[in-house]
Formats: C-alpha cells, structure tokens, sequence
C-alpha cells in the first residue's frame, strides 16, 4: 500500500450518469485543508451522489477527481486517507458502540484499535454505553458513534452526508465544535447538510447545488438561509 | 492492514453478530432438517431407501440451506450499508470476500455437523463409517458452492430481486460441485468402499474449489466498484 497524504481535493469538470439519468453535471470545485466546504441544495440536487465520487464508491463518467498528486488509482492508499459518513451509518447494530469501533479501526490497521475505540467513545461522549449494542442506540447517539467510526483513522478529508441527522441541541453543538476542531487540525471536510442554521458561521465555503449542476459558490457564506432561498428559489 | 488480519477481522465480526443474532444457524437448521424429514418420509420405505438417496438429499439440503444462509449474510451487510463502508476500507479488496467466504463456510459446517448424522440415521446410510473421508467431501463440496455463492451474493446485494436472482444464478454454476459431492458421497456409503472413486470424486472437488475461488478473488473487486 502506497503511502498518501495530500493538500487538496481537486473535482474537474465531473458528471456521472444513472443511465440516461444525470445525477451531477459538470461539477468543478477544489476543498483545500484545513476548510470547511458546504454542499447545499434540496433533495435530488446531487450533494450524496457527489460524496459518493469524492470517496470511490462511484467512478465519475466524465471529469477527474484529485487528491493532491493521487487520483483514485491509489486505491487502499487513498482510502485510508478517506473517512466517509453516509446518509446509512455502517455500523453493525448486533455489535457495542465499542466492538464496532475497534472492528473498523483494525480494519484501518490501527495497531491499538481497542484504545482507539476508547478514545473514540470519550468523544463522542458515549464512554459509560460503550457495552451496549448499536441496536439499543437512538437515531442521535447512532449517528455520534457512526462519525467517530468515520473519523476512526484521523482521515484527511471527512466527507459526511448529513451529520446533524437525529442530533439535539447539545449534540449539534457538540459535532460543530468537533468539525471546527477538524478543521484546525488541517482535515478536509466536505458535508452536504439541509441544516442551514447549524451550518451556518461553520462553512469556509458553500457550493449551492440544483439538479445536479453548480447553482452558486460562496467563500464565507453569512445569512445562509436566505442565500439558499434567493438561489435556489425555494 | 495485511489480507490474513483483515480476513480473520471480518470473519469474528461475522461469526458474534451470528453468535448474538443466532438467526442464520437457527434459520437454515430448521429448514435443512425439514427438508432431510420431509424427504425421509416419502423415499424409505419399510426402513429402506433406495441407494445412494441419502447423499442426494444430503447435498440437496446443503445446497438449498447454502442459498438461505448466503441471503441472510449479505441482506445483514444491506441493511445498514456495512458492505458498502467494507468496500472503503484500505484492507484488500480480495480479503473481503475471503473473510465473508470463510463464515458462510463455519456456518454451513456447523448446519452439516447436524446434518450429516441425521441423514445418516434416517437414511440409514453408512456416511460415518469414513469419517475423514466424509469430512473432506463435504468440505470441499461446501467451500466451492459457496465460492460462488458468496460473490453472487455480494454482487446481488443492491439488486431489487436478489432473493430471486441468486438461486437462479447459483443453482446452475454449482451443479457440477453438487454432483461431484454426491458421487463422492455415494462412492463413501458404499458396502464395498472404492478408496479411488473417492478420490477421483475428491480430486474434482478440490479443483472446482481453487477455479471457483481464484476466479472469484479474480473479480471480487471489479464487480463491486461502481
């Protein structure tokens, strides 16, 4: 396995088709480290499908994706440098919070996956029920342990695909001063969110979505709310 | 992350979820031992059964608690999308298969330790009079339908008609494994054991095993990128 570590996400003038089904159309934008970049836009606009090519689960039909000097054939390389939070939270609900954390972070071959898992728990703030089955979890502390197994291996780009779903108040607070620290740890972090007011002061950048194709893109976005209404129209 | 450590990752996984869970043992022991009783009911008469009936219904109900056992694994990887974060993981691609290949087969071996006597009783077949042979037979007839079974599987898993689609893919491909388990099995349960039909019959086995699975760590990873 090649080693990789890179600067900046690089998508080039990317589209992928579901047959005659365009889901994302000429999609060009670049996500430096230490950044936080927004997708947003309603339902359908392609923020999933444009997380799943910027973490190798789909292969672009037109246009490149980079990863500073790597592209997608630096295959296990580059996906260990890849932490992805989908909309499903791949986890594994007959297991504890704590088994499925160090079954991924072994997968990730972290040495001490045990301790990594631990550690994990603490942050998430899910240390005291790190014994019980996914399965006994609600929707909001799945979600937290499903983030901390996305973060598991210290990625360089995060990509998470609505990260707020299901959180309180206390635990949104919470995972927004958890992507800020990210952040300042130099990650990339990608999330396409609907929650505009959680996202909002967040977001270094915002690239506004609609059917598939770049509405707008913001650098330091503010009033995201009514952005988000004078582009999108809704 | 070296392919032995991510196999035996994936397997423990898969064999606490079964341990916890217990719905795949449970599921395909009912339904194999149904099937032995069912058969058993209408194939020996007067405490007889025709030659060579209880391995056929041996591997019949293998192959049909196989195809159970096969759904179930990958409809648990489904639901939450687990197969799709297997697939992201910097491990080997191959080492998936082989890990989720190697509990469909501990599985399976653990409905054939029920199996095997239950057939041998009600068939009233001689299958434990060999026992290493037996054990090696049905390994190995084991080990390549679900070679098959667990790419087939893997490959189906976000088809909308996968619980179709799988038998009908799978039951065509493995009948030369199936046969070659039955003959095998036959040759074993015979008064005048042939130590060389066996062999022969074992010898095809192990290399439908290493086609079927060479060929499957082949394409395990083209057929699940995209």
């Amino acid at each position: 396995m090649i080693s990789v570590d890179f600067d900046e996400v690089s998508v080039e003038d990317v589209s992928r088709h579901f047959g005659r089904r365009r889901a994302v159309s000429h999609i060009t934008f670049q996500a430096h480290r230490g950044t936080i970049l927004g997708l947003l836009g309603p339902n359908g606009a392609g923020k999933s499908t444009l997380l799943a090519l910027l973490a190798t689960m789909l292969r672009p039909s037109s246009g490149t994706i980079r990863y500073g000097r790597f592209d997608t054939s630096a295959g296990a390389g580059l996906r260990s440098r890849i932490g992805v939070l989908g909309h499903d939270l791949f986890l594994y609900p007959e297991l504890t919070a704590r088994e499925n954390l160090a079954f991924f972070a072994g997968l990730y071959g972290i040495a001490d996956a045990d301790g990594r898992a631990r550690a994990a728990l603490d942050v998430a703030g899910l240390a005291s029920r790190g014994d019980d089955p996914v399965s006994s979890f609600s929707r909001g502390m799945r979600q937290r342990v499903a983030l901390e197994r996305a973060l598991i291996h210290h990625p360089r780009v995060a990509l998470l695909d609505e990260p707020f779903t299901g959180l309180d108040d206390a635990s949104a607070g919470a995972l927004v001063g958890r992507l800020s620290g990210l952040r300042e740890g130099g990650t990339i972090v990608i999330l396409a969110t609907h929650d505009l007011d959680l996202a909002e002061g967040l977001l270094d950048r915002a690239i506004f979505l609609r059917d598939g194709r770049v509405a707008e893109t913001v650098p330091q976005p503010e009033g995201l709310r009514s952005t988000y209404r004078s582009v999108i129209g809704r | 992350m070296t392919m032995l450590r991510a196999v035996w990752l994936i397997v423990r996984k898969d064999l606490t979820v079964e341990v916890r869970s217990r719905e795949i043992a449970y599921t395909t022991l009912f339904f194999a031992v149904s099937c032995v009783l069912v058969f058993a009911f209408s194939l020996v008469q007067e405490g007889r059964a025709a030659d060579g009936v209880g391995a056929g219904v041996l591997w019949m109900a293998i192959m049909f608690a196989g195809n159970l056992a096969l759904g179930r694994t990958f409809e648990r990887e489904r639901q939450s999308e687990t197969l799709r974060a297997l697939m992201l993981v910097p491990a080997p691609r191959p080492a998936v298969y082989l890990g989720k290949l190697t509990g469909i087969v501990v599985l399976l071996g653990a409905t054939e330790v029920v199996l095997v006597p239950l057939v041998a009783l009600l068939f009233h077949a001689e299958m434990l009079a060999h026992p290493f042979w037996l054990a090696a037979v049905v390994a190995t007839g084991t080990i390549g339908f679900a070679a098959v079974g667990t790419l087939f599987a893997a490959m189906l898993v976000r088809a909308r008609s996968r619980d179709v689609l799988l038998p009908v893919l799978l039951y065509p491909i493995t009948v030369p494994v199936i046969i070659a388990g039955v003959r095998a099995t036959m040759a074993l349960v015979q008064p005048d054991f042939d130590e060389a039909v066996v062999r022969f019959w074992l010898a095809l086995l192990i290399a439908f095993d290493v086609v079927f699975v060479t060929l499957a760590l082949w394409t395990f990873e083209p057929v699940m990128t995209d």
